[in-house]
């Protein structure tokens, strides 16, 4: 297992920190935010265009890059640091699905169009129950003359009031549990497909709930199928939001330190207070603890490592505590004003609290590991 | 030789073929070791070694594991020893010193802390005074490990009462088989007695047994504690000694056996992490989601520790500078000694109320929770490691220094004497 990043992933990095700097601004994220797509499609493309971002994980064959996951994971990282408003997590990891549980044909007819960065994708999964295992599905899909069918609803979709291209994970009639689950693309604009955008509590982050009524879609490889390939796509999920929380909780962490070193009170830099010193240290160490996990967990998917469900669960459940924490510190450490809408602190904590109960909670992911190493 | 890796491995490879023995004796083998140059060959090549750089050191460790070949003695305090007068000391000390530490003949103990100043080092007040031609030496030591043992000391003692507090200090090498020097266990809360409290009256230090210069003590002392710091995760890879027949394996196993003793029960004040999915499935407590969650969390804790060390010395071998991952295991450490004794109590049950033969796991589970305070204290408490690494790593102000513009003797200070 490799333990620190090459040459070129600390020069890529560096990079795309300082495009998204300029890019990308707080400034910037609250314009972006308030609008009701939260996200504009020729920014984006343009952004994206500049590193060719969409195209990192996807294989050569494909049109992509050919990185690797830890690649990915580096962006991830970064854009969670900039709190960057976008649809790459939803696309990336729609872009995992397909390459997971996909033909030949499905990746080449669905993979180039994603990355050249034209393709806005998401992946549906969970329900209103928000449960994101393929064994909770309820959607149903029926074949006919026809071809396929999606009647059911889903909810808490990355983005899914902006993507072209809707992965959808439904069961056939009258199967239970894993047995019988299919993965499916519907096109945005399909007949009897709907979508309500969710009011959230993360602004840089939307949500949507998608109505399927008898939607025509396209079986992403083999029918019923689907739950191994696709739990192989959310254990990656899962190390994704890890790097992307680490980003995040870093940069609250370094921000609050800067607040705490110009802050003056009994006049005195209140980061010359013990009190603020030792939380500080408190601070550092349990985001560089979530780093090497985050950074462990994305090592492990690329070499194939048995262990890697448990490890990416362990780096979701890490990430997540360290990310509410420290943003729980950072709104502490600035006092009155960290309690404000002005004060950006609170953007960091509310997507600290949206990536905290995505994919699956603490608990939900604590278990995950018990049952791959409690035997 | 060349300073490259298959030069180094070369050359140390035939020197290991031509002249290691099992059947000769310890110390014969050390001194024909340090003779070479192999015994410690990143010192320079006027005090037994080779000026290899650090990084090249581990190939010579594989050579010599490679054949099976001892090594010089490198376990307790001689370690600390060496570095210190290697760095500080005189040619005579090195002289008379370095070599016998090496062969294990000589054994040291250190005499840093007291009764009244822990974290506070060198608020040190064991005196030392010029007397006719010899220093005196009056005063306490505590936490002392194999003092009772120890030929030499590394004392750190006020010379000048009148200098501020860090420029008052001297450091001095400490016949410990003097009159004048009484060595007393100290019994801990888990009933072992690791350290020493080391009563000091009168002792006589000759005017050579100086280290530096009156007045150099703390910054020698730093030498010291940054090498202890350094070494402190070597700890439990120098104590395995190989289980071959020959007599010079007998030797070396005496010797660790002899100085791992106070250590036996270290693994313990970790909080022992690798019993507690043994003890979950023995237990049946296994079963309860509550410890299923708390066991999680601990893993996350202690796994996302240990890759942070593997960060760290990526890192260090790759020369890159040292982020802050460096400077938080101490600090995990705790956290996790913590967790593991709150689950180790939760499996236990009411067992945990017993010590002792009949307790669980012949009495190593009450070990572990009456061992575990230790983990937050030793080797720089929690507090000041978290002062450390605000000031260190994230430059942090420094704490207001309230003992340091005044003459020493002017400082409020402890009475316990």
């Amino acid at each position: 297992m490799k333990f620190s990043f090459s040459a070129e992933q600390d020069e890529f990095r560096g990079n795309l920190r300082r495009l998204l700097a300029e890019r990308v601004p707080t400034k910037e994220v609250r314009r972006l935010m308030e609008t009701a797509a939260g996200w504009e499609r020729e920014g984006w493309r343009q952004l994206d265009g500049t590193l060719g971002l969409s195209a990192i994980a996807i294989p050569e064959e494909f049109g992509g890059y050919g990185f690797g996951f830890g690649e990915l994971c580096i962006v991830l990282e970064e854009m969670g640091r900039a709190l960057v408003p976008a649809p790459y997590l939803a696309t990336s990891l729609a872009a995992r699905a397909i390459l997971h549980v996909g033909s030949a044909a499905d990746r080449t007819a669905l993979l180039p169009g994603i990355a050249s960065g034209v393709t806005i994708a998401t992946l549906a999964s969970a329900e209103d129950a928000g449960n994101w295992e393929a064994e909770a599905t309820t959607l149903t899909a029926t074949s006919g003359g026809d071809g396929w069918r999606l009647d059911g609803h889903k909810s808490f979709v990355l983005d899914g009031h902006i993507a072209d291209l809707i992965l959808v994970l439904a069961r056939a009639p009258g199967s239970a549990g894993a047995k019988g689950v299919s993965l499916f693309a519907v096109e945005a604009g399909a007949a009897g497909f709907t979508w309500q955008a969710l009011a959230v509590m993360d602004p840089t982050r939307k949500l949507a709930r998608l109505t399927f009524d008898g939607v025509a879609a396209r079986l992403i490889g083999t029918a019923g199928e689907a739950a191994a390939p696709y739990r192989r796509t959310m254990t990656e999920a899962a190390v994704a939001l890890a790097n992307e929380m680490v980003g995040g909780a870093e940069r609250l962490r370094e921000d609050a330190l800067a607040y705490a070193m110009m802050r003056m009170q009994f006049g005195r830099t209140i980061a010359s207070f013990q009190s603020m010193k030792h939380k500080q240290a408190d601070m550092l160490l349990e985001v560089e603890l979530a780093k090497s996990a985050a950074y462990y967990a994305a090592a492990a998917i690329d070499e194939g490592d048995d262990d890697a469900e448990a490890v990416a669960s362990l780096a979701k459940a890490g990430a997540a505590d360290a990310y509410v924490q420290t943003a729980i510190h950072a709104i502490q450490i600035h006092g009155g004003i960290g309690f404000t809408w002005d004060n950006d602190t609170h953007l960091w904590f509310k997507r600290a609290k949206s990536s905290e109960v995505l994919f699956g909670d603490g608990q939900h992911h604590r278990e995950i590991m018990m049952r791959n190493w409690a035997a | 030789m060349e300073h490259t890796e298959s030069a180094v491995r070369a050359a140390c490879r035939a020197w290991l073929e031509a002249h290691w023995d099992p059947n000769r004796g310890l110390i014969e083998w050390r001194n024909i070791l340090i003779d070479s140059g192999w015994g410690a060959p990143a010192w320079p090549k006027r005090w037994h070694g080779l000026d290899l750089p650090t990084g090249l050191v581990p190939v010579v460790e594989e050579e010599m594991a490679r054949i099976g070949a001892v090594g010089v003695a490198k376990a307790g305090i001689r370690v600390l020893a060496s570095a210190t007068i290697l760095a500080h000391g005189s040619d005579m000390q090195k002289e008379k010193f370095l070599r016998r530490s090496m062969t294990g003949e000589d054994t040291w103990c250190q005499l840093f802390s007291e009764p009244g100043s822990g974290s506070d080092v060198a608020g040190a007040v064991t005196r030392a005074d010029m007397r006719g031609n010899h220093w005196v030496v009056n005063g306490q030591k505590v936490w002392t490990t194999s003092a009772h043992k120890a030929d030499w000391g590394l004392l750190l003692a006020r010379t000048d009462w009148d200098q501020r507090k860090h420029k008052g200090l001297s450091y001095f090498i400490l016949d410990m088989k003097q009159q004048g020097v009484t060595v007393q266990p100290l019994r801990q809360m888990n009933g072992h007695a690791s350290f020493n409290q080391v009563f000091i009256t009168d002792a006589l230090v000759p005017p050579e047994m100086l280290v530096a210069n009156v007045g150099d003590g703390w910054e020698v002392t730093t030498t010291t504690l940054m090498h202890e710091r350094r070494g402190a995760d070597g700890l439990r890879s120098w104590a395995q000694a190989s289980d071959r027949p020959e007599h010079i394996y007998q030797e070396e196993r005496a010797e660790i056996a002899t100085v791992m003793e106070p250590y036996k029960w270290y693994p313990q004040r970790a909080g022992r992490v690798d019993l507690l999915m043994p003890r979950a499935i023995e237990t049946g407590a296994i079963d309860d989601p509550v410890v299923r969650q708390e066991l999680a969390k601990l893993l996350i804790m202690a796994k996302s520790a240990e890759w942070t060390a593997r960060r760290a010395r990526a890192a260090q071998e790759q020369g890159r500078p040292q982020g802050p991952e460096g400077s938080l295991g101490k600090l995990a450490a705790s956290h996790i000694a913590r967790a593991a004794a709150r689950l180790h109590t939760t499996m236990a049950g009411a067992n945990a109320l017993l010590t002792g033969p009949d307790s669980p796991l012949g009495g190593l589970i009450a070990e572990i929770l009456v061992s575990v305070p230790a983990t937050s204290i030793a080797g720089g408490t929690d507090e000041i490691q978290r002062n450390i690494i605000a000031e260190r790593v994230l430059k942090m102000p420094r704490e207001p220094s309230i003992d340091s513009d005044r003459p020493f003797r002017d400082v409020p200070r402890n009475t316990v004497r």
